[in-house]
């Protein structure tokens, strides 16, 4: 492999040492490891989310509640019928909850951030308004007055 | 014996690049997007009620059951809606049919506002695929005024403009979406 000019150069030139690739790639390795989330709660409604072309991006994520709606995954569909219902955390829950579910989301904030919390509503395409309607007005009784229609830009995947 | 150390080495790179690509290929850099919106607070008593709009500042866009949309009166395609909301917004003619506009001082500068305000209100059956279309179309053409009022002013695209500059656009084209309170929304 060093040998491409052999014949005039006397110097040979130093083989390229492959130590430091295994680093390289270790890095990056780290890297996506330490960025990578794995979903912590499981969906249990089934969301496809509507499109739209004007969406903005949600700054702090960390900062941000979610309550998904949509019709239960199929095997939960004996249990909880294929009405569209509120999953928060990891259970389904009715329209009463939220308000718990709003303090508890508070409460694991530091005081400073509790104004910027950002409740991301990830409702399916195919709810009625009605639900969503409710889940409003508890919202603004339980004044967290920010919320995000989640929305996916068209023609993107996921 | 140098030729076994290389082996050695080679193969935990191999390793990690398996490693890497799967993560490479699992990895969703969880990105949320969508529409953000702030709600209006509980009235506290009766004086919010009060605050009456006069009847030319108001557009009322209403999507009822069959996700058929209606803006003012009449019945609309949603292809339409962002003209008319933006007719609405910058009322060109000055006619005393469409909303009023104040001059207002932001920032040592003296700009006219419009006082219009889209009220979206909807029925307990609309699809949220509807609604939020409108939505969109809504945020779509307040948008697209405040490009316009940046390049006249600035020169520049809103999103190119310094922060401040932003909230002076922001202040001259607001977006006044008011979502109907529950009282308005039709029962099934």
């Amino acid at each position: 492999m060093s040998k491409f000019g052999s014949s005039s150069n006397k110097k040979e030139v130093p083989q390229a040492s492959s130590n430091s690739l295994s680093d390289i790639v270790f890095m990056l390795l780290f890297f996506f490891m330490v960025t990578t989330q794995m979903r912590e709660t499981e969906n249990k409604v089934l969301v496809k989310l509507p499109e739209a072309s004007e969406v903005a991006k949600l700054e702090r994520k960390d900062l941000s509640a979610n309550i998904n709606i949509g019709t239960p995954m199929r095997q939960y569909q004996a249990l909880y019928g294929t009405d569209a219902r509120i999953q928060l955390n990891d259970s389904f829950k009715t329209i009463a909850d939220i308000r718990d579910f709003i303090a508890s989301e508070r409460d694991a904030m530091s005081e400073a951030e509790r104004s910027l919390m950002t409740v991301s509503l990830r409702v399916d395409q195919d709810v009625r308004m009605g639900i969503v309607s409710d889940v409003k007005q508890e919202l603004r009784r339980c004044s967290a007055l920010k919320i995000m229609y989640s929305a996916r830009k068209p023609g993107g995947g996921k | 014996m140098a030729r076994r150390k290389f082996e050695a080495i080679g193969s935990t790179a191999d390793i990690a690049f398996l490693l890497l690509c799967y993560f490479l290929m699992t990895t969703t850099m969880g990105e949320q997007t969508g529409l953000q919106r702030r709600l209006p607070p509980i009235p506290d008593s009766q004086q919010a009620q009060d605050q009456q709009v006069n009847r030319r500042n108001i557009i009322i866009v209403r999507i009822n059951s069959a996700d058929k949309l209606f803006a003012g009166s009449d019945a609309m395609d949603i292809s339409l809606l962002k003209d008319k909301i933006k007719e609405f917004l910058t009322n060109p003619t000055n006619s005393p049919s469409l909303p009023e506009k104040e001059p207002k001082e932001i920032e040592g500068k003296t700009y006219m506002v419009s006082k219009g305000v889209i009220s979206l209100q909807n029925d307990r059956g609309t699809s949220y695929q509807a609604y939020l279309a409108v939505q969109n179309e809504l945020v779509k053409a307040v948008n697209e005024l405040r490009d316009e009022f940046a390049r006249a002013n600035f020169g520049k695209k809103f999103s190119r403009l310094s922060e401040e500059e932003q909230d002076i656009v922001k202040k001259a084209v607001p977006q006044n979406i008011s979502e109907a309170e529950p009282k308005e929304v039709k029962k099934r």
